[in-house]
């Protein structure tokens, strides 16, 4: 398991961005989706940040994502670059 | 065929993900310029995974990674050259060596991704006045490079002048590149009109770059890539007359003759050259014989 | 004589409005009508319930009429358009009866033939004499045409005209005739001209919009339709207005005379106008400030009522001569079918306007939408609510293809013959959810609370309510 040591941002509110938020929680992993397309892609999207959360092994992260419409790809790239981020020293 | 090169930031994912819509023959997802210090990580993971997912669909992929001289240029061919984009674009090269330090790291990463040797290709951009001087040996150093691109705003700022919409102050630059790139037997890309608004100056860029022997140009804006491949593709005329020429030079060869002319004009070997150049662009753009 | 009355009060019961009657207004000040609030408010105070209100389209500034609705001042709603602001709350409830959509030319059709009849109607004007001749084209609150209001002027039992510019009699260039008016109030505005007209219409930046457009422009090109007398109408939208700038340049370049164009008038159609692309503009409403000035001055520029516009039931209609329409869409099935009404999630935010009017009249019905909204492929199996029929769709152009209605193979072997890059309508729906992925469909209620009424006056689909959780 990797620890996450400190708060994270990624992305943006612009039109098919996503914007991420990551801070570190004491019990285990703890998603929030906020999405202009919650209805019909809200269970794909918490499947993606799943993903890349156990893909770098974290399970004590509470993440945040306020998504505009944005496309897997960008979900997962926004995840990854706020947990890369949050795993700094 | 390769006329027209639309860059996109690789930041905004709005613009990437319509990148292939634009028309362009190329897009280049820049990692460098468009992209601030504090993003430069998720521009890289952005666009890699933009690659891997989008499926670009009729266009090909340039990545413009960072500089030789900055910190990030690993970091973003680890993260792009195992996707293989049709090309790599590395800034401000100045010289063989830029080249060859390139090639080298790029091999190694073919190699512990099991790849091909040498699959992934250069189209080096030359912005530095010692860029321009050493064009040839750019083009030359490595099989890797198969295009020069010109970038005619940083160039300006090391000549120690102005860039202008007449584009004087680059009028050598552009010259010596075609020269070099062609003597090196690869192609050669203009630097982008940069005034967004000006539907006519475009028009007459593109145009004055190709009078001088440039493949194509690169474009900032998507409004100007209708324009870029105008000008670039052959004309109807212009490929009507490229098969008139290989039909008379066919059939004068067929009888025995040396010489021949068309039209009252001579055909010589540099108009064949052209001819057969013209009709394997036509080819490409599907506006061959058959297509009339 | 005159008919000018001292209070709205006074004019209201004059006219004789009961309880259960219908009152009638149009939409020509757009977002900055004061009327509508005004009039109901007024009705609200004299106790006056269960009204039905027939607007010829409701905006964002009309959302009070939702705490009309709770109050039981009014029962029923019929409209063309409805924004978000009221189709929000219809969509979760508000009215026990179900709102009736028609479209621009099927209100006019069906008040004209008793269908849906008005007790007394209320004619917001910018400018009137005290006898009721008024007009749009003048005054603070110039709208332009005043299209939509003449079938409810002709027909209502009681005309009562609303004015902030009271002008000599006789005003002789007027649209609407005293004599299908019975009162006469003056009011200190009945708008706000910043929500009435838009200073000028600007084309799209967005370069998917302007990508879309220009194919627009070539897909009207190839399609044959485009020679001297040459019939046109677009919106005033995104790409549609876009589409339009490269049709210009064609018509310029190949030296092509249309006859007219048609519809919501923009700044850009007045250029072509004057440019010589039409010889004459068929104005049912304009949408920005060089329209109404346009309408002013040109003899050219023609007002046209809603009848004349689009009714399927007069003998003819100004539709039925079209040549080429672009339109807009949310959502496009892969039988073509257009919903305008709903937005993705379910939600009321629109309505057919002229769509499916012009849609039936023209020879190229054209939508443009681009393969995705946000994340939302634009084909759908099937659209959540039929605003326009498939039948009448004639291609849907996108930046990733442009797909051919099956009924209509002469097209689609133009287009290819052009070099256009055709599909199937379900590839377009593919390449999307390549991208996107597949959307999980929506839960849709069982309640119906708007029904669409088709021009022809039959039903052709019903809206349901969207469950809240």
């Amino acid at each position: 398991m990797q620890k996450i040591v400190k708060s994270a941002t990624a992305g943006t509110l612009e039109s098919s961005d996503v914007y991420v938020e990551l801070t570190p929680s004491d019990g285990g992993n703890e998603i929030e989706i906020e999405s202009v397309v919650l209805a019909q892609f809200g269970d794909a999207i918490r499947k993606s940040a799943e993903a890349v959360l156990k893909q770098f092994s974290i399970e004590n992260a509470k993440l945040k994502l306020i998504d505009r419409g944005a496309l897997d790809c960008v979900i997962r790239a926004r995840v990854e670059t706020a947990v890369l981020r949050a795993k700094e020293g | 065929m390769r006329r027209s090169m639309l860059f996109l930031p690789g930041s905004t994912p709005n613009k990437i993900i319509n990148g292939d819509s634009m028309g362009s023959d190329a897009i280049i997802l820049d990692l460098e310029d468009a992209v601030s210090p504090d993003e430069k990580d998720a521009a890289r993971i952005l666009v890699r995974n933009a690659i891997r997912d989008m499926g670009f669909d009729g266009v090909e992929v340039i990545v413009r990674v960072n500089a030789l001289d900055t910190p990030y240029w690993k970091q973003d061919l680890d993260a792009i050259v195992p996707l293989c984009p049709d090309l790599i674009m590395p800034p401000k090269t100045t010289s063989a060596q830029d080249v060859l330090t390139l090639d080298a790291y790029i091999g190694e990463l073919e190699k512990a991704n099991g790849m091909e040797e040498n699959s992934v290709k250069l189209i080096p951009l030359i912005e530095t006045a010692l860029g321009v001087e050493n064009a040839y040996q750019i083009a030359s150093a490595s099989q890797r490079v198969s295009a020069l691109f010109l970038g005619g705003e940083d160039l300006s700022a090391d000549l120690h002048c102005r860039r202008t919409k007449e584009g004087n102050e680059i009028d050598y630059a552009r010259k010596r590149l075609v020269c070099a790139a062609r003597a090196a037997g690869v192609e050669v890309y203009d630097t982008p009109f940069t005034d967004v608004n000006d539907d006519e100056g475009i028009v007459c860029d593109a145009k004055y770059a190709k009078s001088l022997g440039f493949t194509g140009k690169a474009s900032i804006s998507p409004r100007h890539v209708s324009a870029i491949n105008e000008v670039f593709s052959p004309t109807r005329a212009e490929i009507d007359h490229a098969y008139e020429v290989i039909e008379a030079i066919t059939a004068a060869k067929a009888q025995g003759r040396g010489v021949v002319a068309l039209h009252g004009k001579m055909i010589d070997a540099p108009v064949v050259a052209r001819a057969e150049q013209t009709i394997a662009a036509a080819e490409a753009l599907g506006l061959g014989r058959e297509a009339r | 004589m005159s008919k000018i009355v001292k209070t709205l009060r006074e004019a209201i019961e004059l006219a004789g409005l009961k309880d259960g009657m219908t009152v009638s207004f149009h939409h020509h000040l757009r977002n900055g009508d004061y009327v509508l609030n005004l009039v109901m408010d007024e009705i609200a105070r004299m106790g006056v319930k269960e009204l039905t209100v027939n607007a010829s389209s409701l905006f964002d500034t009309h959302a009070p009429l939702a705490d009309h609705i709770r109050s039981h001042v009014v029962r029923k709603i019929q409209t063309d358009y409805m924004s978000a602001a009221l189709g929000r709350q219809i969509s979760t409830g508000l009215m026990q009866e179900p709102v009736e959509f028609r479209t621009h030319g099927g209100r006019p059709s069906d008040i004209i033939l008793g269908r849906t009849p008005i007790d007394v109607a209320f004619i917001a004007a910018p400018a009137a004499d005290e006898m009721g001749n008024c007009t749009g084209k003048l005054g603070k609150s110039a709208c332009g045409s005043l299209g939509y209001a003449f079938a409810d002027a002709q027909c209502a039992k009681k005309t009562i005209v609303i004015t902030d510019n009271l002008v000599p009699y006789p005003l002789e260039n007027r649209s609407i005739p005293e004599t299908d008016v019975d009162y006469v109030v003056v009011v200190d505005a009945i708008g706000d001209p910043n929500g009435i007209v838009s200073g000028t219409t600007k084309i799209t930046r967005d370069p998917v919009g302007l990508m879309m457009a220009q194919t627009a422009a070539k897909v009207i090109q190839a399609s044959g339709l485009l020679k001297d007398g040459f019939s046109f109408q677009t919106g005033a939208g995104g790409a549609s207005l876009a589409a339009a700038m490269y049709l210009k340049q064609i018509m310029l370049a190949e030296q092509i005379h249309g006859s007219y164009g048609l519809g919501g008038i923009t700044g850009y159609l007045v250029d072509m106008l004057r440019e010589g692309c039409f010889r004459e503009l068929l104005d049912v409403q304009c949408f920005d400030l060089k329209a109404v000035e346009s309408i002013r001055s040109d003899p050219r520029h023609m007002e046209i009522s809603g009848e004349r516009y689009a009714s399927p039931s007069a003998k003819s209609a100004a539709v039925d001569n079209l040549d080429v329409v672009i339109l807009g869409a949310t959502e496009v099935d892969t039988d073509f079918n257009v919903n305008v009404h709903t937005d993705s999630n379910g939600y009321i935010m629109g309505g057919s306007g002229g769509h499916s009017d012009t849609a039936a009249g023209a020879k190229l019905a054209m939508i443009i939408a681009p393969i995705m909204r946000a994340r939302l492929p634009i084909v759908t199996d099937r659209v959540t609510c039929i605003s326009t029929p498939g039948s009448t769709i004639d291609v849907l152009v996108t930046q990733k293809g442009i797909a051919v209605n099956p009924a209509r193979s002469d097209l689609r072997e133009r287009l290819k013959a052009a070099g256009l890059p055709v599909k199937e309508i379900g590839e377009l729906k593919e390449i999307a959810e390549r991208i996107t992925g597949v959307p999980k469909k929506i839960p849709q209620g069982d309640r119906v609370v708007a029904n669409v009424i088709y021009r022809d006056g039959t039903l052709l689909d019903s809206i349901y309510n969207v469950p809240q959780r």
